[in-house]
């Protein structure tokens, strides 16, 4: 579904503190699956991730989603790809303050013009399925963490995804919640979804959900094993 | 039924100010129009009997008071562009000419 | 109706975002429209005035003529009443006795006129409005004046101005011209000046230069000289009033500039947030320009309602202090409202686009960064 080509990312090029993050990577995300992008923090996950959801560009490399090349579009049309094609669940959960979890999750709707009608009525959906439909009026800031998280994961859904990603989404979750999150991830594969999530906690790379982990150091992939376990 | 999205509130909230903008734009006019003519009327056939020439509007100063049968120079004694000293002096324009002529 | 549709969500999310804040965007609409409110104010009043002027004062003599001694107004002696009656093309002459009276006790100066056919006899007067109410002391029901004798002379008012004319009447007060000439100790056979009828406009400009010609001292006046000076008066450009007003827009545009530009790091973060949703940049400056145009359209509505109320309803009570000066006699201000669109349209342009383009600029910088630093939140 995601080919990444020889990408390399360099940030403040030119500059003293001029720093590569990625080197020649490339790497291939199935359709229907979940992989993990394992390795500590500061080895180039988190700039990995946003390289494939068009949240920057490479620095060199091509970026294949779905057989087309994204590294050159315009920003106009890479907006357009990653609300179509990516939800993405961070690992801060980035939610809006002050608003309503509802108001929330329609968020990434906004500019896609659906009848607000419908949105809300998929939205409603959602957070029922997450369990946080009797929470749907509530502002964010009054949740509990796992609360946060399936807000954030059911904004992620919104758009309907094909691919979702996920930046260490367990950070701020105890054992109980990480494994729960890790079974709403089950549920999205079981609906045909791509999981793609970084993460160096065993609970989620270890999870028997995970089809794939690949393991990630120095800006370079170490090993793109089928199983690691 | 659907709550009130908050655009549509804002909508209404626009509309009814912008309804009450247009009714005294619109309907006030219209309806003191009667006691405007009126009393226009009074004052023009006023000015016509007694062949008044200035409105009584700024009474502190004879040049102020009648503005059109004021000296050149009374409305600015100190200096012809200097603003007068009475608060109703720096709303009048100085007598058309002066101007030009000042360097 | 799918753009429809994306403005509206745009629209949405900014008020949303916009209650979250409300006391201190409340605040800021209040100063917006109190901006509005004052110059708007302005505007009214004086488009008002200038058409009332012209309404009122267009029975006004086609021509005065002064006569001038070293610079000053003084008498005129009735042979130029004559002189100037010679010339063809006038049709009247009405030589005009007017002038001022000091009052001590009322602190005020009064216009004293003695119109031709005064309908009432010696010792008789007809009042204005504003004197009615200003002149302190009538004993026994009269007026004193002092006259240039030094002796007291009492008035019996007979009659009072209609109060809808007091925007031309206000301080006037008509008396016989006997009794003029005995006030104001001006010798018989001597005018104030003359009020000249032409009737036909085309032979004013001609009948003006035979009356210099013939009359070197006197100094013509024509109605439409008068009337521009009305046109040209209250040129609120000029006015004080403007620049008071332009330090309250000051202090107001620096504390919209802070607003509006001073991004907070929560709201550039949301920028981010919003952009790694997938909103792009053009998505992100909608929402900041429905955000300027929610608070600059209100405050525009709000502040032009209440100009209206407030000149047109409530007799401008704001410029009464302004207008008043030193004089006692203040001015009651019974405005027919007149209302130019293409001021109504330019004070649209100059609150409502600078203020909704000032909370584009900053915006603009904020999203137009790569949204991945979100990620590293």
């Amino acid at each position: 579904m995601i080919r990444l080509d020889h990408v390399t990312k360099v940030f403040n090029p030119g500059r003293p503190n001029e720093y590569a993050a990625l080197h020649g990577v490339s790497l291939d995300i199935e359709a229907g699956k979940v992989t993990v992008l394992r390795g500590p923090s500061g080895s180039g996950k988190t700039t990995l991730l946003s390289l494939i959801g068009c949240m920057a560009r490479p620095s060199s490399g091509r970026i294949f989603v779905e057989e087309r090349e994204i590294t050159s579009l315009p920003e106009r049309f890479l907006a357009d790809i990653r609300r179509r094609t990516f939800g993405f669940v961070f690992q801060s959960f980035n939610l809006v303050s002050g608003l309503s979890v509802l108001e929330n999750v329609v968020l990434p709707a906004a500019p896609l013009g659906e009848p607000p009608a419908v949105v809300r009525r998929q939205a409603r959906a959602i957070l029922d399925r997450l369990r946080l439909g009797p929470k749907a009026a509530q502002s964010v800031e009054l949740l509990s963490g796992g609360e946060k998280q399936r807000a954030a994961i059911a904004r992620a859904l919104i758009n309907s995804p094909r691919l979702i990603i996920a930046d260490e989404p367990t950070a701020q979750l105890d054992s109980e919640l990480s494994l729960e999150l890790m079974a709403i991830v089950g549920d999205l594969k079981a609906e045909g979804r791509t999981c793609l999530i970084a993460s160096h906690d065993s609970l989620v790379f270890r999870h028997p959900v995970v089809d794939r982990v690949v393991a990630v150091r120095d800006g370079r992939i170490v090993e793109a094993g089928a199983d690691v376990c | 039924m659907m709550p009130l999205r908050p655009s549509d509130r804002f909508g209404l909230l626009l509309a009814l100010l912008a309804l009450a903008l247009a009714g005294l734009l619109a309907v006030h006019p219209r309806l003191s129009a009667e006691a405007g003519a009126r009393r226009t009327a009074e004052a023009a056939r006023l000015v016509a009997e007694l062949g008044l020439t200035d409105l009584c509007l700024l009474p502190e100063a004879r040049y102020t008071r009648h503005l059109s049968q004021a000296d050149l120079f009374s409305a600015f004694q100190d200096h012809p562009g200097a603003m007068d000293h009475f608060p109703s002096g720096s709303f009048l324009a100085p007598p058309a000419g002066l101007w030009q002529a000042a360097p | 109706m799918r753009w429809l549709a994306r403005q509206r969500a745009f629209l949405d999310f900014t008020l949303l975002s916009l209650w979250r804040r409300k006391g201190k965007n409340a605040a800021l609409i209040l100063a917006y429209a109190l901006v509005v409110f004052l110059v708007a104010s302005v505007m009214f009043a004086v488009r008002a005035l200038r058409t009332e002027a012209a309404n009122v004062l267009a029975g006004t003599p086609e021509l005065i003529v002064q006569r001038m001694l070293a610079g000053r107004h003084e008498t005129v002696p009735e042979s130029y009443v004559a002189t100037v009656k010679a010339i063809r093309g006038v049709s009247r002459v009405t030589p005009r006795l007017w002038g001022y009276y000091f009052n001590r006790a009322a602190g005020a100066t009064y216009t004293v006129m003695a119109p031709a056919g005064f309908a009432h006899g010696h010792g008789e007067i007809v009042v204005g409005p504003g004197v009615a109410r200003t002149w302190l002391s009538p004993v026994d029901g009269q007026y004193l004046f002092r006259t240039v004798a030094g002796d007291s002379a009492g008035f019996v008012p007979v009659e009072a101005l209609p109060e809808d004319t007091e925007l031309v009447s206000g301080d006037l007060i008509l008396m016989s011209g006997a009794d003029f000439r005995r006030v104001f100790g001006l010798p018989e056979g001597f005018y104030t000046d003359l009020a000249v009828s032409v009737p036909n406009e085309r032979e004013l400009e001609t009948v003006t230069e035979k009356i210099q010609r013939a009359l070197p001292d006197t100094r013509p006046i024509q109605r439409r000289e008068l009337l521009r000076t009305y046109a040209a008066v209250f040129d609120w450009r000029g006015g004080y009033v403007i620049v008071l007003l332009s330090g309250a827009g000051l202090a107001f545009f620096i504390f919209a500039w802070d607003r509006a530009t001073g991004l907070s790091a929560e709201e550039r973060r949301e920028i981010g947030v919003l952009k790694a949703l997938g909103w792009d940049t053009a998505d992100v400056l909608s929402m900041k320009l429905w955000e300027g145009l929610t608070i600059s359209l209100t405050a525009f509505l709000l502040g032009l309602i209440a100009a209206y109320v407030h000149v047109f309803l409530a007799g401008a009570g704001l410029f009464a202090q302004a207008l008043k000066g030193w004089s006692v006699l203040a001015p009651r201000l019974d405005l027919t409202p007149a209302i130019d669109p293409t001021e109504l349209l330019s004070l649209f342009f100059l609150t409502v686009a600078p203020y909704a383009v000032i909370t584009l600029i900053p915006a603009w910088r904020a999203a137009t960064t790569d949204p991945d630093a979100v990620m590293r939140g």
